[in-house]
């Protein structure tokens, strides 16, 4: 009782005092549980981002942005203790960076007026802004991501893969069923072969999976995986000498984690990505000087420049952005999180913004409105290097086929308009 | 001194039997009644409405279905989470497919749907004992997850194969979907859980009961003296599920508004809720809330002073988590092997002398 007392007291305070509050940017980390090697860089990442800018540039238009971090463990029921704590202290934008806690918190943060940012994960169809409203997975989704597999593979193939078999290894969950659809129409479309093999979570053994795949000799693997998964996977992959260039994960496969373990036998392996990789960007000297030489990196302070926490940065930059598109929109510094929720919707990301920021090509260039939320879906590959021990960029980020996914965001959100009775349409 | 028969005369047999025997107790358990539903509601906020209370309330009613299995009928089961599972699925597909229908209704369908199933998976209990059954249920707790995973028409071929709670309403007030208010949803999960608790604490006190603890006690000498093992184990599997089936549809449609089967209702759900029985102490009414309240209040609690009060890193925090709670499960178990409900009964039996202890 005390404790809610307390905080009865403090959010009275905080809503009578006309003195700027910071801006409020909760980080839904998992620096625990089975995924916390990947949920440790993002969250590095994201939190870095926001004390260099307040370091750097004073905060965001002058307002100190302030990241509160609260624990999920990639839990669905601990991710609801953490958005309900934190709702109530001003939070701009929820990344809740794992597929369950997503599907929970789209009905409650449009019930909130509270924006969520779903980079690269989360329900698809969210891209359909006029049924998603506070939603947003803008500069990529999951199906964007199988259509780039399948337009890097044509270019591969001089654009013709009919006869050549593909594979797609995924985890059998919401997250992994994700591409199946998309991956049938594109395989009717190009003609190539199409089979599904699910690995039930964790994903420690796969041996079955992969005598299967032995056994059909597909031409190329795409997988959906995350976790332990993706380095079990690489490995089997290795053991049974699949070639690895023509076996391409996810960007949530393609991280550092996910193919150290396999060493030398990994090399060449690719991964789709919506993002730079490396560090070789200026926008790090700074997290260097202002965040890690201050002594104020999150964390350890030894993930900088990898993959997972280049995607934390990129998400952050992208928050921040939105948070000064917000700010000049409404004229006022001090934004609250229905005026985010505009400023996300009229994010312009181009080339001099990113350059400006110190991230020149760090991502594609886009812009959101209200019809799409998910960006243009440009998508690049990236590939291993077992012996410098680094991913780099192998393609430009390019168009995905959006003839084929759009009518399949329409089926999906409108499904969902009719099971929740919203009336589509722009606010 | 307060906590005494004396002076207490009761003069019927339904005096004789109640409950709560002591007059003490009695008037404790109406505040704890009164404040839940006079009070309560009308501080509640959303915060401690989904952090707190409907997780504690849902996992209670599961703790007192498995409690009937486990604690009073002696039947091990690991399938808690499947069960749940189908209580969530059965309401999913009810409130789809009618919408106009009624919250309660909707709910109480998906226990007695759970029912049905747990019945089916509670036949092989019939031939195998301990152990063996363990293994059984847990068969059925990776079956009924694979099955909701597999079968499209159970997710209304979403394309994700979540299952998301559209919104519906009770006499006209909003008890699903996001906007929902935090008082509804409290009393809609009160009302099951203390109707639970009442249905389970008489059943297992008349003759149900007293033919599930004889089974539990020695199965041989049970069926001696003419209690039918078959329909004995098979209330117990029916009316455990009943309750758990609830739990699940509670937890689905109320608590979290969207689950993946595989990840919310997957083992360590069901060893979750084995835990809180354990701890709480096997066949007791009062064990299960206690150990509802231990495993999952504790926690949270424990957040609330390392995060938020010390500012301590949420890592760290998370760890300590895990020790702080696994540490107090071992020393209650060595303490007391059977349970806080056990701890609760030497404490009134101690109340009873006080302060003359002998």
């Amino acid at each position: 009782m005390k404790y809610k007392l307390g905080t009865l007291a403090v959010a009275g305070l905080m809503a009578a005092s006309p003195v700027m509050a910071d801006l409020v940017f909760p980080s839904l980390s998992y620096r625990t549980g089975p995924y916390a090697a990947g949920g440790i860089p993002f969250a590095d990442g994201y939190a870095d981002y926001f004390t260099m800018l307040n370091a750097r540039d004073g905060g965001i238009g002058g307002v100190m942005a302030k990241v509160i971090e609260c624990e999920t463990g990639y839990n669905t029921e601990k991710g609801v203790e953490c958005y309900e704590s934190t709702k109530g202290e001003g939070a701009l934008v929820y990344q809740p960076l794992s597929t369950g806690i997503t599907y929970q918190l789209i009905p409650k943060t449009t019930a909130d007026n509270i924006p969520m940012h779903t980079m690269g994960y989360g329900r698809t169809s969210a891209a359909n802004g006029k049924v998603f409203s506070h939603t947003f997975n803008y500069p990529a989704n999951y199906w964007n991501g199988a259509s780039g597999a399948i337009n890097y593979l044509l270019s591969e193939n001089g654009g013709d893969l009919k006869g050549k078999k593909v594979a797609l290894v995924y985890h059998n969950s919401a997250y992994g069923k994700e591409p199946i659809r998309t991956l049938q129409e594109l395989s009717a479309k190009h003609g190539f072969e199409f089979k599904e093999v699910p690995v039930d979570h964790p994903g420690q053994e796969q041996k079955s999976q992969w005598l299967q795949i032995r056994r059909d000799k597909p031409d190329y693997v795409i997988m959906y995986g995350w976790g332990v998964m993706n380095q079990v996977a690489v490995q089997e992959a290795a053991n049974i000498r699949f070639p690895m260039e023509n076996f391409i994960g996810i960007w949530w496969s393609g991280s550092e984690n996910d193919v150290l373990a396999a060493g030398d036998k990994a090399d060449g392996y690719k991964a789709l990505t919506f993002h730079g990789v490396g560090d070789d960007f200026p926008v790090f000297d700074d997290i260097q000087k202002h965040v890690v030489d201050a002594g104020n990196a999150a964390g350890a302070g030894d993930q900088i420049g990898t993959v997972l926490y280049n995607r934390g940065l990129y998400a952050a930059m992208l928050a921040a952005e939105a948070a000064k598109t917000a700010q000049e929109i409404h004229g006022t510094a001090d934004i609250t999180p229905a005026m985010m929720r505009d400023g996300m919707e009229n994010l312009e990301i181009t080339e001099e913004k990113m350059a400006g920021l110190g991230m020149p090509k760090f991502g594609p260039s886009f812009s959101v409105s209200c019809d799409n939320h998910g960006g243009p879906g440009l998508i690049g590959m990236t590939q291993w290097d077992a012996t410098a021990k680094e991913w780099k960029l192998i393609s430009e980020f390019s168009e995905t086929d959006m003839s084929v996914i759009q009518p399949l965001i329409d089926a999906d959100s409108g499904a969902y308009a009719s099971e929740n009775n919203i009336e589509a349409g722009c606010k | 001194m307060f906590y005494r028969e004396a002076g207490d005369f009761n003069t019927s047999y339904a005096e004789d039997q109640q409950t709560f025997p002591i007059k003490f107790d009695r008037y404790r358990y109406y505040v704890v009644l009164f404040i839940a539903i006079f009070v309560v509601p009308f501080i509640i906020n959303d915060y401690w409405a989904n952090s707190f209370l409907l997780p504690f309330l849902i996992y209670a009613i599961a703790a007192i279905g498995l409690n009937i299995l486990v604690g009073y009928c002696g039947q091990v089961s690991l399938g808690t989470g499947g069960f749940m599972a189908v209580g969530a699925y059965a309401c999913y597909k009810l409130m789809t497919a009618m919408p106009d229908v009624s919250m309660f209704i909707h709910v109480l369908l998906a226990g007695l749907i759970t029912a049905a199933v747990g019945v089916l998976f509670g036949l092989p209990s019939l031939r195998i004992k301990g152990f063996y059954l363990a293994v059984a249920t847990l068969a059925a707790q990776f079956f009924l997850v694979w099955l909701f995973n597999r079968v499209p028409w159970f997710y209304n071929y979403s394309a994700s194969g979540q299952i998301n709670a559209p919104e519906r309403d009770t006499f006209g007030i909003l008890i699903t979907g996001p906007n929902t208010e935090a008082w509804a949803t409290y009393m809609f999960c009160l009302i099951f859980t203390i109707a639970s608790a009442l249905v389970a604490r008489n059943l297992t006190r008349g003759s149900v009961g007293r033919k599930w603890m004889a089974i539990r006690d020695m199965d041989i000498a049970a069926e001696i003296i003419g209690v039918n093992p078959l329909r004995a184990k098979l209330t117990a599997f029916a009316v455990s599920s009943f309750f758990i089936g609830i739990s699940g549809a509670l937890f689905f449609s109320i608590y979290l508004g969207a689950v993946e089967v595989g990840e919310v209702f997957g083992i360590t759900k069901s060893f979750l809720v084995l835990f809180m029985i354990i701890i709480g102490g096997l066949g007791s009414i009062f064990g299960s809330f206690a150990g509802a309240a231990f495993l999952v209040l504790l926690p949270v609690l424990l957040k609330i002073v390392g995060v938020d009060w010390l500012g301590w890193p949420t890592d760290i925090v998370a760890h300590l988590q895990l020790v702080i709670v696994g540490g107090l499960i071992v020393v209650f178990l060595i303490a007391e092997p059977h349970g806080l409900a056990q701890l609760w009964r030497v404490a009134k039996e101690k109340l009873r002398l006080w302060p003359f202890p002998h």
